[in-house]
């Protein structure tokens, strides 16, 4: 079953990381992801851009309107996802166990509804960049 | 034919878990067990028992199973993508495999264990796990459920529902946890039979005081893992205390049906078979040196029942054992119960100074109890204006008839008193 793993964490708190500790976050992503890898688990990861550069399309008024800014402000952000092939969801809790967001701050799992997933082309070579510096 | 009854309905709950694991779907199994049901009551009069009805639940409900995923497949044929009818097929095929190997060696306790801890998910709230422990490991109907917590069968029906949905949707696994997750894991289902317990021990609802139909169930279950689980002391300890809580049920009610208190309690009726069967439990577990809360509390009311007089309660010994427990699980409702007991082993003034590390606590501010034990205590060492104060402040926290009046008295009592002094 593929599983999505969606990393919420304050904007703020990520935004202040003394270099070390973005090394720290960034060195548990690499472990986590090389075992991933290595069992045949790991379908993709994205990180998103924070929500200062968002844009958010509404209904509002029978259209649909543009807003600058998140879908919603919250205290802590959507700040990017796994996409992992897990036999259940005590596998996927393992993986996000591994990443250092679920202490600080939130890392919700729900299985993907269906199980076709866009991957790097290969014929055009687009997605290929974002790919391969997330992977 | 009420015997054969009787044998279905057994043995149906001990084939629910194996089914649940070889069809992967909680809902098919709980369907197809009573197709198969039906057929044993119908035909086991006639034609005799089988020698295994267990492999015969098993066995006929798998293949009854097996016919309702082809007529779900027939049904939706035409709505429905090819990549579901594969997967349909694949159902029947896997069903197929693991049918030999359940049935030839009935795995029912390790399928019971995974079932367990599948109903007690961290991923399913306390309310859900609570609810479908009891439906799918202690076998109650709907409405058994509903009514031991005191909501509408629809509510109950519509939260086991929602469970199931969770559990099929999110991929819970039908699986025991991995060594490094079990004592956390254990714990979960350990609460749960607690919980289950406790709320027929001090029902919360409008109705009885004491629910008899939960603690035994509770009782039950707990039995169950001491048997899936032998040698976990922790586990021997849960039912030591539940049967030592629930020995003193006849005592605990007096005939209007409100509570009697500990001391005050006829001691003549508690149930001597379980407060034998409870201490020896707790011996036992106790002797292998690894504690945890459920051995400890066990403890306390082993010392408890086995004073036939309450004046020859061993408060040293029980103030000893809060104090540890107040180690492992430190909790103000703790605390709480070890100044009571100090008070007793040393007198009121240790109590009221154990008391004072807590009363800041908003949690304690708004417990009766709280109150009324540090009134009692107050008293004791003549501060009687004081004690009113706290009696009263009780009062105003406490809606059980029979305490309100309880705490009335008291106050009544006090006044008088501080007038005539």
């Amino acid at each position: 079953m593929l599983y999505a793993l969606l990393i919420y964490q304050a904007e703020d708190f990520t935004e202040a990381y003394s270099e070390s500790e973005q090394a720290e976050v960034i060195a548990a992503h690499g472990r986590m992801q090389e075992e991933a890898k290595s069992k045949g688990q790991f379908v993709g990861a994205t990180k998103l851009m924070p929500t200062s550069s968002a844009t958010t399309l509404r209904a509002k008024d029978e259209s649909v309107g543009v807003i600058d800014g998140p879908f919603a402000e919250t205290k802590e952000q959507f700040g990017g996802f796994y996409l992992l092939d897990c036999a259940n969801l005590d596998e996927a809790m393992e993986y996000a166990r591994q990443l250092p967001h679920a202490a600080t701050g939130a890392i919700e799992i729900r299985p993907v509804a269906y199980g076709e997933v866009v991957t790097p082309n290969e014929a055009t070579g687009i997605g290929t960049e974002q790919y391969e510096t997330l992977t | 034919m009420d015997a054969v009854a009787a044998i279905v309905r057994s043995d149906s709950r001990r084939a629910l878990a194996t089914l649940i694991r070889i069809l992967g779907d909680i809902d098919l199994a709980e369907e197809s067990l009573q197709d198969a049901v039906a057929q044993a009551l119908d035909h086991w009069p006639r034609s005799g028992t089988p020698e295994n009805p267990v492999a015969w639940l098993i066995t006929t409900a798998r293949n009854k199973a097996i016919d309702r995923q082809r007529r779900r497949v027939l049904e939706t044929r035409y709505s429905e993508s090819q990549q579901d009818l594969a997967e349909n097929a694949r159902v029947g095929d896997l069903a197929e495999e693991n049918m030999e190997e359940a049935v030839l060696d009935l795995h029912i306790q390790d399928d019971l264990l995974r079932l367990i801890f599948t109903c007690c998910h961290p991923a399913l709230a306390r309310p859900v796990q609570t609810a479908l422990t009891l439906k799918t490991i202690a076998g109650l109907s709907v409405a058994e459920i509903a009514s031991g917590f005191l909501v509408p069968v629809k509510t109950m029906e519509q939260r086991l529902i929602r469970a199931k949905r969770k559990i099929a949707d999110a991929g819970i696994p039908y699986e025991v946890p991995r060594p490094a997750d079990l004592p956390e894991r254990l714990e979960a289902v350990l609460s749960v039979v607690y919980l289950i317990f406790n709320e027929g021990y001090a029902s919360s609802g409008d109705g009885k005081l004491i629910r008899t139909d939960l603690c035994k169930e509770g009782i039950r279950l707990a039995r169950m893992l001491v048997r899936l689980f032998r040698g976990e002391p922790e586990v021997s300890g849960l039912l030591a205390l539940l049967l030592l809580q629930h020995s003193r049920h006849r005592a605990r009610l007096d005939v209007e049906g409100q509570f009697v208190a500990l001391d005050q309690q006829d001691r003549r009726l508690w149930d001597a078979g379980m407060i034998a069967e409870g201490q020896s439990l707790v011996e036992k577990a106790l002797h292998q040196k690894r504690p945890g809360p459920y051995q400890i509390q066990a403890a306390i009311a082993a010392l408890h029942c086995q004073a036939l007089d309450p004046q020859k309660t061993d408060w040293p010994q029980i103030a000893e054992l809060y104090a540890a427990l107040e180690r492992r699980q430190p909790s103000p409702v703790v605390t709480l119960n070890r100044a009571a007991a100090v008070s007793k082993a040393e007198g009121a003034q240790a109590g009221l100074d154990l008391l004072a590390t807590i009363e800041d606590l908003a949690d304690m501010r708004r417990y009766q109890y709280f109150h009324s034990v540090r009134a009692a205590l107050l008293r004791e060492c003549g501060r009687t204006s004081e004690a009113i104060a706290a009696f009263e402040q009780a009062l105003l926290l406490t809606r059980n008839p029979s305490e309100r009046n309880f705490l009335m008295v008291q106050i009544k009592a006090l006044r008088a008193q501080d007038l005539a002094g």
